[in-house]
């Protein structure tokens, strides 16, 4: 008996610990998020290349913005359930989305630090570093964000 | 609305940039299609279900670029870009990017 309560219980209070942490700070992330993209103002992003053709440029340098980011157990567990049946897994998409706006943010603030006017030629790159090939651990993912500020 | 993944449209004249769009999607397929795949491993040969399941999510992802787009007023997508990322086993994240622009006709 005390043994079922074990592997029943310790799971099932995981899943509770990580959805009620994991919404409070996914809720904290996004405030915050919102906070310090009022504070940024107004830099163009954009993925060309060729900004010659638009503007004429006193500096270029390259900025960057990384973040690594876990997923809570309660959205392992979900993802979980989701991979029997196929379909889309929200709550994994809402998670890299966060993450990837954190680099964006990260990589911003820097070029604003720097005195820079706009964003030019982002590149996202990611990668795996934890819970790899290991089904009940949950997966880590490092996001980075990196392009060329200009200031005009 | 016209996406292409070069800097420039010929014909056209890039008025302004919009800004970066976006858009992500993370799918997964059934078990069976999984335990199909697996035994595949053995034979080899295409795994067709995985195969329509990246492109479903390639289609959905764009989509959603396509739409953010759209908020922005814009009328082209360039400089597209795609990426993918595995983030749990049997799923994968399929995202894309690209510039927003407005572009008018060159005379």
């Amino acid at each position: 008996m005390s043994q079922l309560i074990i592997q029943i219980g310790i799971p099932l209070a995981l899943i509770i610990l990580g959805l009620i942490t994991g919404t409070i700070i996914e809720k904290n992330h996004r405030k915050n998020l919102r906070k310090r993209q009022a504070q940024l103002g107004d830099i163009t992003l954009c993925n060309l290349k060729n900004f010659s053709a638009y503007i004429d440029p006193k500096e270029s340098f390259l900025v960057t913005g990384s973040v690594c980011i876990a997923t809570d157990y309660f959205k392992t567990f979900i993802a979980g359930l989701k991979n029997l049946f196929g379909g889309e897994m929200r709550s994994l998409e809402s998670l890299l989305i966060r993450c990837r706006q954190e680099a964006t943010m990260r990589m911003l603030e820097e070029a604003k630090e720097n005195g820079a006017n706009s964003v030019w030629n982002v590149r996202f790159e990611t990668a795996t570093v934890a819970g790899k090939g290991n089904k009940r651990r949950c997966a880590g993912v490092e996001i980075i964000a990196y392009a060329t500020a200009l200031k005009h | 609305m016209i996406v292409v993944n070069t800097e420039t449209i010929p014909g056209k004249k890039i008025t302004a940039i919009n800004g970066l769009v976006q858009g992500n999607t993370v799918r997964a397929k059934h078990v069976g299609k999984d335990i199909m795949a697996g035994l595949k491993n053995i034979v080899g040969g295409e795994l067709k279900g995985y195969s329509e399941l990246l492109v479903e999510s390639r289609r959905e992802a764009t989509q959603r670029m396509l739409s953010q787009a759209q908020e922005l007023g814009a009328n082209a997508v360039v400089n597209v870009r795609f990426a993918t990322s595995s983030i749990t086993q049997g799923a994968a994240e399929l995202y894309v990017y690209g510039t927003a622009v407005t572009v008018v006709d060159e005379e």
